[in-house]
């Protein structure tokens, strides 16, 4: 067994730098622009189960006004009563609104309208697939009797008060008749108005 | 404890039927012996639940899992906070605390109201009590905190995490006081009524009462709002579900009684509607918590299906007859005073703004329990969600928000056109100026347009009546601008208190038509990739993906996303959401007690939210989906919330006087001659 040449303390210092630098090209080269968008693959979470519903990557689909307009206009039939797009959007662990998302997606792309779309899905899941009922048959009185309401009594309010108002004999001008009629410059009058305003502020 | 708390509700309940039948034959027969004991015995029962409710916390305190409320609504690693909280988290403890602050406000009113008064107190005693009772009874025979498990478990269930939220530990509380303390105005109608001492006596008694009740009410629909936005990460802060409609009624209808209650104190006049106002606002208070508690219809907010919502469907029915019946038989003596004497006055004024008020609680209510009618006469089931309320509730809520400035405008009986012309020009013009302004900076929305131009409106009215109120201090007094300003305020502080409501009315509508603008976009980002959004105030926002952290705090394992925030190309610093994991410990191994929930990570400003949502990873790598949205105004919201709160602080704070009728503020000539030369009220 021959005994290694011992180091020199200039060789070690050259050794420890190399591998100093080296160490630090490495660290910097995990850092380069080149290993950040989408050119490497993204680092594995410690605990994977704790960070949600795994998810499926966004399509430029799922960001499509027409298709969030659908979405919007149907219910999630996992009992959140949210539509479907805010319950796929909010709730992470749903499974139902994803599938519904495909669905839509699906009848989206076989060429239907928005409006086919609706009409499929209540064809599929009955009326309560929507998020408000279609303004037709009984459904109507949804939306009408409040307005109506409102309205015939706002009618009635001004016919009544109205007629009330016209008859009324002004309560002033009742209680003016047992009081001296005052004289009164214009001076006098814009004094009391101020005083008026005054006690009124 | 749990034996000293069970025996606390019994006492409470034996103590609560005694007050209800001694209130009600003591006064009824001139008995002044019965009628003491039934002050003394409403205080009885509040200590009786204060120490039911001391029992509930120490048992949550002390984690006594022997108890079924604590096991099910806590564990070990609850952060003490919560704990407390836990208290009215669930269907029974929340019922304890709102039997114990409904004691704790009949108390004050029997101690805090004045003397006048004394010949409605035992009937007070009596509503008050009888509605305690009913509270314990449904405790005692239905939803009993103190029930036991069989075993002693060695850790509780925890408490949900979307409740695990500041804003919970404060929104349903200041939403029980609301809701509770409209039971005192409610006692004192209905002691006006049986004691037929039905001038304005009892208006003036509860005054301050019905101002507290609308202010938690207030204050607790906003907080709720809130809790949505920052928990729920939606986006959004009001979903239209039952059971906030089931908050929004009897605000509504507590709102319509502050207006029209005025005209009784000036004018003598609408005596029977705000009888009935207080009687219905009372029922729908009730109504709230048949909904929260019944299951009857579906929604996110309800409490665990039981049976005691037949309790409160009984109790409705019930406290309605009861009401109701004694209006009618009250009727005859409630005529009004005065009539209206012109539809261009204030009084009509105000009873269109009733009118509104009331329209909207119906169509709200309508638009709730619309899914059972459809079901009654068609046997199908449907759902009534936000498009169909904004497309109802819309328009009615735009009318109502000019009404707001109409009011104040106008004079009371009778206003002139010159009246007319001098009060409309400026807030007018303010309107038209704000409409003008949007549409040249190219803003499409015709709702939109209308609520800012509105509120633009509103803001003349009050800008002007707080401008000519001080001008003429100014001009008299010779007082400078803050001081005359304070003065102004603090001697009026019912009508200036109330002019700042509106304008923290008007500042929600502005928040509330910020949503018309709102931006989204979902996207997938490995780490270094980013994103770019465009507000609508025209700047582009560029989120970058910086990854995803993963550590344990207290009682979860958190997943935090971070993205950098780039406004215009210039650095806007980092944004964290979360995901987080809740467990409980089981033989040392964590056990995940709840489906993950999200924390939401925003940057709020006066013109826009930064709302960022991380959904989840992709793959289980640092990979991630995200959805960015811009949120306009949202920020008025929260802030319109404080400034209605500083102005109902205003109007309630002690002094100032009470209203004087109008028809004594001059001889009735001068009254007439200024009103037609065009006065401000």
């Amino acid at each position: 067994m021959t005994r290694s040449d011992p180091v020199d303390r200039r060789g070690f210092l050259l050794a420890i730098a190399g591998i100093a630098g080296a160490a630090a090209a490495g660290a910097l080269g995990a850092q380069t622009p080149g290993a950040l968008p989408g050119s490497g693959p993204a680092g594995s979470l410690g605990d994977p189960t704790a960070a949600g519903r795994p998810q499926a990557p966004t399509t430029a689909r799922d960001d499509d006004a027409e298709i969030q307009a659908i979405e919007k206009r149907l219910r999630c039939t996992c009992g959140c009563t949210l539509d479907v797009y805010t319950c796929r959007t909010t709730d992470f662990s749903c499974t139902y609104s994803p599938q519904l998302h495909r669905e839509v997606l699906e009848l989206r792309d076989s060429g239907m309208t928005g409006q086919q779309i609706v009409d499929a899905f209540v064809k599929r899941y009955g009326e309560q697939a929507l998020m408000a009922p279609e303004p037709h048959g009984f459904n109507l009185a949804g939306y009408l009797v409040p307005g109506t309401l409102v309205t015939l009594a706002g009618g009635a309010m001004l016919w009544i008060l109205g007629r009330r108002s016209r008859h009324a004999v002004p309560a002033a001008a009742v209680a003016a008749s047992d009081v001296r009629p005052v004289e009164a410059t214009p001076e006098e009058l814009a004094r009391l108005r101020r005083a008026l305003a005054d006690s009124d502020a | 404890m749990t034996l000293l708390g069970q025996f606390a509700l019994w006492a409470a309940f034996l103590l609560g039927l005694w007050c209800a039948v001694a209130g009600f034959s003591g006064r009824w027969r001139g008995r002044p012996d019965l009628t003491q004991s039934v002050t003394r015995a409403v205080y009885g029962i509040c200590v009786a639940l204060l120490v039911a409710a001391a029992c509930l916390w120490k048992a949550l305190l002390t984690h006594d899992f022997s108890v079924e409320y604590v096991w099910a609504y806590t564990s070990r690693n609850l952060p003490t906070y919560y704990v407390i909280s836990a208290f009215w988290a669930g269907q029974k403890g929340s019922l304890l605390f709102w039997a114990l602050v409904l004691s704790i406000f009949a108390s004050a009113a029997q101690a805090l109201s004045s003397r006048r008064h004394a010949a409605l107190l035992p009937y007070v005693a009596a509503v008050t009590s009888s509605v305690v009772a009913f509270f314990v009874s449904v405790m005692l025979f239905a939803a009993n905190p103190f029930e036991r498990l069989a075993f002693t478990p060695l850790d509780g269930r925890g408490l949900n995490p979307q409740l695990q939220n500041v804003g919970m530990t404060i929104h349903p509380p200041m939403l029980y006081l609301g809701y509770i303390s409209i039971t005192i105005p409610f006692a004192f109608a209905i002691a006006a009524l049986l004691s037929r001492r039905l001038d304005t006596g009892w208006i003036h008694a509860i005054r301050k009462w019905t101002i507290v009740s609308w202010m938690f009410l207030s204050v607790g629909i906003t907080l709720g709002m809130w809790w949505a936005y920052v928990e729920l990460g939606w986006g959004g802060y009001w979903a239209w579900d039952p059971v906030e409609n089931a908050s929004l009624l009897p605000w509504l209808t507590m709102t319509a009684f502050l207006h029209s209650v005025m005209i009784q104190e000036k004018r003598g006049m609408l005596k029977r509607w705000n009888l009935g106002l207080i009687v219905g606002t009372f029922m729908l208070s009730i109504f709230g918590t048949f909904i929260t508690r019944s299951g009857v219809i579906a929604s996110v907010h309800s409490f665990t299906q039981s049976n005691v919502g037949y309790f409160f469907l009984g109790f409705l029915i019930l406290a309605g007859a009861f009401g109701f019946t004694l209006l009618q038989t009250r009727w005859h003596l409630l005529e009004p005073e005065a009539h209206l004497e012109s539809m261009v006055s204030r009084e009509a004024a105000f009873l269109f703004n009733n009118l509104l008020f009331v329209g909207i609680a119906f169509s709200v209510l309508w638009g709730t329990l619309f899914p059972i009618l459809s079901e009654l006469v068609r046997g199908t089931k449907i759902t009534v969600g936000p498009p169909f309320f904004n497309r109802v509730n819309v328009p009615l809520g735009l009318m109502l928000l000019a009404l707001t400035g109409v009011g104040p405008l106008i004079a009371w009986r009778r206003a002139s056109a010159s009246n007319l012309r001098r009060q409309f020009t400026l807030p007018l013009g303010t309107g038209a100026v704000v409409a003008a302004a949007l549409l040249a900076a190219g803003m499409r929305d015709a709702y939109a347009v209308i609520a800012f131009a509105l509120a633009g409106f509103v803001a003349g009215t009050v800008a002007q009546e707080f401008f000519r109120g001080v001008r003429a201090r100014r001009r008299i007094h010779g007082e400078p601008l803050p001081r005359a300003f304070i003065r102004l305020v603090g001697r009026n502080r019912r009508r200036y208190g109330g002019y700042i409501v509106h304008v923290g009315i008007l500042i929600y509508c502005v928040g509330f038509a910020g949503m018309a603008f709102k931006r989204e976009r979902e996207a997938t980002l490995k780490p270094g990739e980013s994103v770019e959004l465009r507000s609508p105030y025209g700047h582009t926002y560029r989120f970058t993906h910086v990854g995803i952290s993963q550590y344990q705090a207290l009682n979860r394992i958190v997943s935090a996303a971070t993205v950098q925030v780039e406004r215009d190309g210039k650095p806007e610093g980092v944004m964290t959401s979360e995901k987080r994991q809740h467990f409980t410990v089981e033989n040392g191994e964590k056990v995940p007690s709840f489906e993950p929930s999200t924390e939401v990570a925003i940057r709020s400003g006066l013109r826009e939210d930064l709302y960022i949502v991380f959904a989840g990873p992709v793959n289980g790598t640092e990979e991630a989906v995200y959805r960015f949205t811009i949120n306009p105004l949202v920020w008025w919201i929260w802030y319109g919330g404080l400034v209605l709160v500083f102005g109902g602080i205003i109007t309630m704070w002690p002094g100032g006087g009470h209203p004087v009728p109008v028809t004594r503020q001059a001889p009735a000539a001068y009254g007439a001659a200024l009103v037609g030369a065009g006065e401000p009220s």
